[in-house]
């Protein structure tokens, strides 16, 4: 069964916030290789007029991901998880992520489309801080395969 | 100390110094474990084998954040990305031995956008194995 239209335009109710801690995002950057010091030190990030260090930019990524399980949990969509891969991913940033920010996360259907029995399901998250100012919105397109037999 | 690139100093045109990034599979543990994304798919063979899969592949999201690297060491400031989107092609296979597998980026600039915003955009070439694994990964960056 294809997804159902109407969900489109869908829009769930903002995240508890995630508080970004500098230790998180030193283990971020190590895990992707990354030695930029923006990450880890206080005074390169400031030199460069930032906060606090930052995150890199696909960081976000971990927190609006999380946020989207409402949407790809939600029974009333009937999203099949097993079938679903990553398709497209984008980032459009007001600011870069600094440590101390307090993210929250609204999730939203953006579209829907059907093609060849795969389901293509587009997630926004915009992400706001704890001053509800508007950081990064996270644009996620997720492939739901045709189940067996279909 | 970091700087922050000149927009002036760009040409559409400009290359942007390579990168290459081994991937192993504790390079994938480190990650499952660092984004909290712990899909079996990315550490466990015989799962990924039993859904269809080669062999283990890399997380989509590390290759992305692999491939930005190019252009935030370029850029000074990882701030200065304000826009970055890619599509998911070809899976990046990391089989179980002591290379894994090696993901080559290059970048340069595709045209410089706006001169009042100081906005470049810069077009990705995102490979494993010979083949791209990214489809049409574009940054636009805010120089100074």
């Amino acid at each position: 069964m294809p997804l159902d239209q109407s969900f489109v335009g869908r829009t769930y109710p903002p995240t508890e916030p995630y508080e970004v801690g500098r230790e998180k995002i030193r283990e971020f950057a190590e895990a992707i290789g990354d030695a930029n010091p923006a990450y880890t030190d206080q005074r390169t990030a400031k030199a460069l007029g930032h906060p606090d260090v930052i995150a890199p930019p696909t960081f976000p990524f971990a927190i609006t991901y999380r946020a989207a399980a409402q949407v790809v949990n939600d029974p009333d969509l009937g999203l099949d998880f097993s079938r679903v891969v990553h398709g497209d991913q984008k980032f459009t940033y007001i600011r870069p992520v600094h440590a101390g920010d307090r993210l929250s996360v609204t999730c939203a259907i953006e579209a829907i489309k059907s093609m060849a029995g795969n389901d293509f399901i587009t997630i926004t998250g915009t992400v706001h801080d704890q001053y509800g100012g508007h950081v990064v919105t996270s644009t996620m397109m997720l492939v739901v395969r045709a189940a067996e037999g279909e | 100390m970091a700087t922050r690139l000149k927009y002036d100093e760009v040409e559409a045109g400009t290359e942007l110094p390579p990168l290459t990034v081994p991937v192993t599979r504790a390079t994938l543990v480190q990650y499952a474990g660092a984004s909290g994304d712990f899909n079996p798919i990315h550490w466990n063979e015989k799962f990924a084998k039993e859904v269809g899969l080669p062999d283990v592949i890399a997380h989509g999201m590390f290759t992305m954040a692999s491939a930005i690297r190019v252009v935030t060491d370029w850029a000074g400031d990882p701030g200065a990305v304000v826009e970055y989107g890619v599509r998911f092609t070809k899976p990046v296979v990391v089989p179980n031995d002591d290379k894994g597998a090696v993901i080559e980026v290059s970048g340069k600039v595709a045209a410089k956008l706006d001169d009042e915003a100081r906005t470049v955009r810069v077009d990705l070439t995102v490979t494993a194995g010979g083949q791209k694994v990214l489809g049409q990964p574009r940054a636009v960056v805010q120089l100074a």
